[in-house]
């Protein structure tokens, strides 16, 4: 084990993952004007209709895959009865078809997004880069299955030494040594994994956090009081405190706008 | 009962003039912004038309507004909760850029920089979206004074259903041509179906004046609002990704003002006052399940402010005097549900709409006129109205769900306003019968006539300011959102990186207009003190 190793199975998982849920927390506090799913939908409709839900749902069954396989240790699935060669079976015949699902949806949609002028056009420098990770994710992560699929009962086996070690992060005793006879297509898609996990907060990917289920409790019509604004203009927030002497903050509107500094520091 | 208080707005389309001088102001104030180029909060669409997104009426293409389902329950024409979420990932109705129509600008840059030659140099369209030339072939308001009506005029939804509904009659008519303008704004409903659309839950409804607003900071972009809106009154702003809608100038109406598309009509046909509702009937007015009861059981829904219990049961529910006074003088109560002579647009989409209309009468008049009648005798009048089938049946569906009898009667009643006014105005008595004959006495009649005809902007405009104190007395119980972290908390510009926010919309403290720089704003600067700013001490010596 090489200083490389210790990088990138012990130290890269951490500083993407505080990053993930640092930064996520960041931007919630400070940006939620930003929080959003940036639709491109009002410039071209036709083909997102198809490919954004064949790419959104792929991605549900793609996780719910990483799951089982990551997270569900073979000893459990050998002491129910599930063999090794079933238990890979079931994972390329029902993960497949979502895999295929979210490669060609992903295709599509940047294909799209490449030759509609209009849509190119809204694709901002960190939808790019973004792209370019999620992307990588993805098809190395299909590569490893295909790969696999083609090695048959030769294929690398990552319940072996991947799922232990991903959970050994957990624990904070991450095993490095695991990692060390992994082919080179499953490390690419680890650490690709793990960039787009740190990049995650700071790009539009935000909006899975915020996935609307509470949709399905809420009272239709929602009622909201002005609150303690002030009237017209809004309280200045902080850091905007006008400087003003004692004569001009018994002005009325003056008056209003103190009040109003007056919660802020209340709630400090 | 609870009593609550609405802000609510009546056109009176007769006397619109179709300048569109409210849309103009209105996109100066609220949408001459990146990403909102082809929004506007107020629009004027010329009737029989396409409107604004095109067709936007038709709700069996674009679902807007609620439906009954079969138990008799109210339910989102455009799917229940289930069904919006699973299709969340592309909104499976949701009008493009070119339903409402490409924004674009000239190249006006040509017209000076260009070398010289043979021809003329051109200012060439450029699409505000692609930046490319562009060919324009629709806009908010193409067809505008029937532009373009041979080509488009049949696909007005109403003028297709009306057809179809009595054949050739209405189509001979309807080529004798009649128009009239419907300037539109958001609707305020009080049952809105973009709010009961919106994953987010980041729409509501203000609880002391029932003004609809979009938190743009919940707002995530799902657009679901956008379908849910049967007016298409919410837009997608394509560069925050955010929607936006009219805010009934908020600002303003907090100050006591009207609207900016209020404040600047020429015509002076909008008038702005407040409603006192029970907000516990809403949903059960909203489900009747005959459509055309809906304008019956929306105006049920508005509650009598001289009436000592909704006088005690308002004031129990914290309306403020000042509130209940406005509503005693307010105009539209008047015209709604005194006079009974505005109505609601579209009451069929069943989202209980708070900005009516004063259906146009004009057209006949003029008609009238044409054919040698004298147009403004009470019994030409009222047979006219009965005999010009097709307009009394094109406003029904648009203010009555397709009922003639009420749109015949509210027109009956300003034609017998015209014709009590003739004889006062030639110096005879006013002929009682007239008023009688619609149900009115002369003393009402005159009454209506000064708020339509000559009222002042007092009385056009009673809109009691907002009540600040009540705010305050929320300093104790504090909102549970605006915690550290919550949805709703002050922001901290701790990190100066997005310390760059929009500046805190503000249409008042005109008595308070300096600004921390010293320098004067020139629209809000009174006129008659002299601020050292705006004349600067040109001997170079600085004042103390």
């Amino acid at each position: 084990m090489n200083f490389l190793d210790h990088l990138l199975w012990g130290i890269l998982p951490y500083i993407s993952i505080v990053l993930l849920i640092g930064g996520t927390i960041w931007r919630y506090k400070y940006d939620q004007f930003g929080w959003t799913t940036r639709s491109s939908q009002v410039y071209e409709s036709k083909v997102l209709r198809i490919a954004s839900p064949l790419f959104h749902y792929g991605l549900v069954g793609v996780l719910g895959g990483h799951i089982i396989g990551l997270v569900i240790p073979w000893s459990w699935t050998d002491a129910v009865g599930i063999s090794n060669e079933m238990y890979h079976l079931f994972a390329i015949i029902a993960g497949l078809p979502f895999g295929i699902a979210v490669i060609v949806g992903l295709a599509v949609m940047i294909f799209r997004r490449r030759t509609n002028a209009t849509v190119f056009r809204a694709t901002t420098t960190n939808d790019k880069i973004m792209y370019i990770f999620l992307m990588g994710a993805i098809v190395l992560g299909v590569a490893t299955t295909v790969i696999s699929a083609f090695q048959g009962h030769h294929g690398h086996n990552y319940r072996g030494d991947i799922s232990p070690w991903f959970r050994s992060l957990f624990t904070f005793q991450p095993d490095v040594g695991l990692m060390s006879n992994v082919p080179m297509e499953f490390k690419a898609h680890i650490v690709v994994a793990f960039l787009l996990f740190a990049l995650w907060p700071f790009t539009r990917l935000v909006h899975a956090f915020t996935a609307p289920f509470h949709y399905l409790f809420r009272p239709y019509i929602v009622y909201r009081s002005r609150g303690n604004e002030g009237r017209g203009a809004r309280a200045p927030r902080r850091g905007w405190e006008p400087m003003a002497t004692a004569a001009k903050l018994s002005d009325k509107s003056a008056e209003e706008q103190r009040r109003g500094l007056h919660l802020h520091r209340m709630k400090k | 009962m609870r009593v609550m208080a609405q802000v609510s707005m009546i056109m009176a389309l007769d006397k619109c003039l179709g300048c569109h001088t409210c849309s103009v102001t209105c996109k100066q104030a609220w949408t001459n912004r990146t990403g909102t180029e082809y929004v506007w909060f107020n629009n004027v669409e010329t009737r029989p038309g396409l409107g604004y997104p095109k067709r936007y009426e038709d709700q069996e293409r674009w679902k807007g507004g609620w439906e009954l389902n079969k138990r008799g329950r109210l339910e989102l024409k455009g799917g229940n909760r289930f069904k919006k979420l699973f299709t969340i990932f592309a909104s499976p109705v949701q009008p493009e850029m070119s339903d409402y129509y490409e924004p674009w600008t000239y190249e006006y840059e040509n017209l000076t920089n260009a070398p010289l030659g043979d021809d003329f140099p051109v200012a060439k369209p450029k699409s505000l979206i692609t930046g490319e030339d562009t060919a324009i072939d629709w806009s908010a308001n193409w067809d505008d004074d029937l532009g373009g009506t041979y080509a488009t005029g049949h696909q007005d939804p109403i003028v297709e259903k009306i057809r179809t509904e009595s054949e050739e009659k209405i189509k001979f008519e309807f080529e004798k041509t009649f128009m009239f303008y419907l300037p539109r704004i958001c609707e305020h409903c009080l049952n809105p179906s973009c709010m009961a659309s919106c994953p987010s839950g980041a729409i509501y409804k203000r609880e002391e004046d029932g003004i609809v607003l979009v938190d743009q900071d919940r707002c995530r972009g799902w657009r679901q609002c956008i379908t849910g809106c049967p007016y298409k009154k919410i837009y997608f702003n394509h560069k925050s990704g955010k929607a936006e809608k009219c805010t009934f100038c908020y600002p303003r109406i907090e100050h006591g003002i009207p609207t900016v598309c209020a404040e600047t009509c020429v015509g002076r046909m909008r008038y702005i006052g407040i409603f006192l509702y029970d907000a516990d009937k809403v949903t059960e007015a909203a489900s009747v399940p005959d459509e055309k009861d809906l304008y019956q059981s929306q105006l049920d829904l508005m509650l009598d402010p001289f009436d000592p219990t909704v006088i005690a049961e308002a004031k129990k529910s914290g309306i403020p005097s000042s509130w209940i006074d406005a509503a005693q003088k307010s105009p539209v109560y008047k015209l709604a549900k005194v006079w009974k002579i505005a109505l609601p647009l579209h009451p069929e989409y069943r989202t209980m709409p708070m900005v009516w209309y004063v259906p146009p009468l004009s057209p006949i008049i003029d008609l009238l006129k044409e054919q040698g009648h004298d147009g403004e005798s009470k019994d030409n009048l009222f047979g006219a109205i009965d005999s010009l089938r097709i307009p009394v049946e094109y406003l029904a569906e648009l203010f009555t769900a397709g009922d003639t009898g009420i749109i015949v009667d509210v027109l009956k009643k300003l034609a017998a306003m015209r014709s009590y006014m003739r004889d006062i105005t030639l110096g005879n008595v006013g002929d009682e019968s007239i008023a009688n004959a619609v149900g009115m006495t002369g003393e009402e009649m005159y009454e209506m006539y000064r708020l339509m005809a000559i009222s002042k902007y007092s009385e056009r405009y009673v809109i009691p300011s907002a009540h600040m104190e009540e705010a305050h007395n929320l300093e104790e119980i504090g909102c549970s959102l605006d915690g550290d972290g919550g949805p709703g908390m002050l922001y901290d510009d701790a990190f100066t990186g997005m310390g760059d926010r929009p500046v805190p919309v503000s249409a008042g403290s005109y008595a308070n207009t300096a600004r921390a720089d010293g320098k004067v704003d020139i629209f809000m600067w009174d006129g008659n003190s002299r601020p050292d700013a705006m004349f600067p001490n040109t001997s170079g010596s600085k004042k103390a």
